[in-house]
């Protein structure tokens, strides 16, 4: 029996594998050759996808991207024996600088095993962690992911383990885990190809963290978009509970942990904790006051951990490996490795797992390879819709947390967009406002009103009307909406807005030289 | 989608099914959807009165979510990527096309039933963008020529 992987990722799937799969197969059949097709996640570098993965004796050997034109060529060649007499050999997929050179910590399976097969799960060091927890009083795991350094991937980068703390030190009857999933921002997509790619690292990470802050409860607040990691999730949960990883004595422990996965119905607002928790509950999801944090009150009003997918998906490895493993990558504040993601206009689109430190021009450039166009790449966006527009000046930036905050940049999710020098500056600054309008929750001012105020503003700076004193309304808009809203939403809408004023001002129509003369 | 029993009944079962569950109002509203295409006026009063909450309440939770409709769908429902991604791969010409091609604007529907067109903002699969869905296919790198397959493709075609 040789063993096939085609992916059942989305984005692979949005390029025609499951065509590439069942073809295979059948032609297969035909020939008579008894193939194991699986169906895995991504390794992420989706210019090769469809991709076949073929076991050989010596390795997994790859051919990609293919189309269902391909396969008789690909059988013919020798494709079930690993041959490599054929255009689309790609010989062994982990020895590209593009998947060799990354440190896969989170990512670590994704792609290389059945995301819903538990005995997959457990031959790749899966629940390692778990067993690790088991053996350590609360106060002890909370202290190795402490130790760690990791902070919240989903972009507030707030230290994991002090949140956790938070909830442990507070005594209640019932403590909740929520994992936002809830992965709304444009050029992201790691949570998705973790949920898709390796489900069960995130029932692990989750149940680890219940056990860490004395949870019975979680919930995985979960993107309407997302139909594929619905289903993966709800299987490996099912599988969990049916091998006691989940359920009232979690591997003869005797202690709880209950989960499942909650969806949401397309509000980005949900993506703020404390709008999600109100979706949880059954509401319009306006976002909280704060205080008191979610950590004190919480769902339903009791102390609960609202974490991102990354983060808790990180959480596994941490209690295998130990917190000192973990924190040994990285560089300065910015522990561990952030999952990047390539997207937009770039050649080589994809997920890319670093140990922060490295700049986006490496990434952009040695990676990426420059815009898939073939034009210069003119303006950047890293961090969602309501992180900064960063021009070529700024691509020698370290990814890390601290070092692009101090240039008015946002590292985020570490997803970023690329745009080449077609991009129109003045309308991606609308469009931000746009967005906002479209989004926002409604319950503050400044993010309510200012966002429609932001786009009439905008549209009449490009039409040349009164510029400058529009100019001066606009700074003066934004510096109301940074400042007086209760949320990033509001709050952050002015980064990409201000970015694309200041360093692209020729798209407003400003000529900078001729304003100075 | 589609569902040969009667929908009041279906919601009847759907209200008394999620009873006990904590925070229920939106899996109501999903399974709702799921089952019939679109959450009916009708259905409103009802559901209030399930939870114990007042018509508003439940209608302002309708309408705060981009995700739920109150009307029925076409037989099938395009979702194309507004977001910055797909933007800076062409995706505002794709939007055009779209709309000129299916003779329609955002949340309208087709005048033969076939497809409703609905703005997303990110599927996820911005390493191929633009991007679009159609029911729960997803479709990257969507050129204007592969849109028109792609529709031909579900044209008479129920999900």
């Amino acid at each position: 029996m040789i063993k096939v992987y085609i992916s059942r990722d989305s984005t692979a799937l949005s390029l025609g594998s499951n065509q590439v799969a069942e073809v295979l197969q059948q032609t297969a059949l035909d020939e008579g050759v008894d193939i194991e097709l699986i169906r895995n996640g991504s390794r992420g570098l989706f210019w090769l996808e469809p991709l076949i993965e073929v076991q050989t004796d010596s390795g997994r050997v790859a051919y990609g991207p293919v189309q269902i034109s391909d396969i008789s060529s690909l059988i013919a060649a020798g494709i079930f024996s690993g041959k490599e007499q054929h255009p689309l050999y790609l010989g062994d997929i982990e020895q590209l600088p593009y998947f060799k050179n990354q440190n896969r910590l989170t990512f670590a399976r994704v792609g290389v095993t059945d995301p819903v097969s538990l005995d997959d799960y457990l031959a790749h060091d899966g629940y390692k962690g778990l067993q690790k927890a088991l053996d350590l009083v609360p106060k002890d795991i909370v202290q190795e992911v402490t130790d760690s350094g990791l902070r919240g991937r989903g972009g507030a980068a707030f230290p994991t383990g002090i949140k956790w703390n938070t909830v442990l030190n507070v005594s209640a009857e019932q403590k909740y885990i929520v994992c936002n999933a809830d992965e709304g921002d444009s050029g992201t997509f790691s949570d998705r190809m973790i949920m898709e790619g390796d489900p069960f690292v995130l029932v692990e990470g989750m149940t680890i963290a219940g056990l860490a802050v004395g949870a019975t409860q979680g919930y995985i607040y979960l993107r309407i978009e997302y139909p594929h990691a619905y289903e993966a999730l709800n299987q490996a949960i099912q599988t969990a509970y049916q091998n006691s990883f989940l359920g009232d004595d979690i591997l003869g422990s005797g202690k709880s942990f209950h989960m499942e996965v909650r969806r949401g119905a397309g509000a980005y607002i949900c993506g703020e904790e404390t709008a999600l928790l109100e979706s949880l509950e059954g509401k319009r999801g306006l976002v909280r006051f704060k205080p008191p944090l979610p950590a004190i009150v919480g769902l339903f009003g009791q102390p609960t951990v609202v974490n991102n997918v990354i983060s808790l998906a990180s959480v596994p490895i941490i209690l295998d490996k130990g917190g000192q493993y973990y924190q040994d990558y990285g560089t300065g504040r910015s522990r561990g490795s952030l999952p990047l993601q390539l997207a937009g206009n770039i050649k080589y689109a994809g997920l890319f797992e670093a140990a922060f430190g490295m700049t986006l021009r490496e990434l952009l450039y040695d990676y990426g390879g420059g815009s898939a166009s073939g034009r210069p790449i003119r303006a950047v966006q890293v961090g969602g819709p309501l992180g900064a527009y960063m021009p070529e000046s700024q691509f020698d930036t370290p990814l890390d947390y601290e070092a692009f905050s101090a240039i008015g940049a946002v590292l985020g999710h570490g997803g970023i967009v690329v745009h080449d020098d077609t991009v129109d500056m003045a309308e991606m600054a609308r469009y931000a406002m746009e967005f906002c309008v479209e989004e926002s929750c409604g319950k503050c001012t400044p993010c309510r009103i200012g966002s429609t105020r932001g786009v009439e503003v905008i549209e009449r700076i490009v039409q040349d009307m009164q510029k400058e004193k529009n100019m001066n309304l606009l700074r003066d808009l934004c510096d109301t909406m940074i400042h007086g809203s209760l949320c990033a939403m509001g709050g952050m809408t002015p980064y990409p807005v201000l970015s694309a004023l200041n360093y692209f001002p020729e798209d407003f129509g400003i000529n900078i030289d001729a304003d100075a003369a | 989608m589609q569902n040969s029993r009667l929908p009041n009944q279906e919601i009847a079962d759907i209200l008394v099914s999620h009873q006990s569950m904590p925070g229920n109002l939106l899996p109501i509203l999903h399974a709702i959807q799921d089952s019939i295409g679109y959450i009916p006026q009708d259905s409103v009063p009802e559901i209030a009165r399930a939870l114990n909450q007042s018509v508003a309440e439940i209608h302002g939770v309708i309408s705060f979510y981009h995700y739920f409709r109150q009307t029925p769908p076409g037989k099938n429902t395009i979702r194309l990527c507004r977001a910055e991604s797909c933007q800076a791969m062409n995706g505002k010409s794709l939007e055009k096309y779209a709309q000129k091609q299916l003779k329609i604007d955002w949340h309208e529907t087709t005048s033969d039933g076939e497809f409703s067109l609905e703005p997303f903002y990110c599927l996820g699969n911005c390493a191929c963008s633009p991007a679009l869905s159609v029911n729960k296919d997803v479709y990257g790198r969507v050129t204007p020529e592969r849109f028109d397959e792609i529709v031909a493709s579900y044209r008479g075609v129920v999900e």
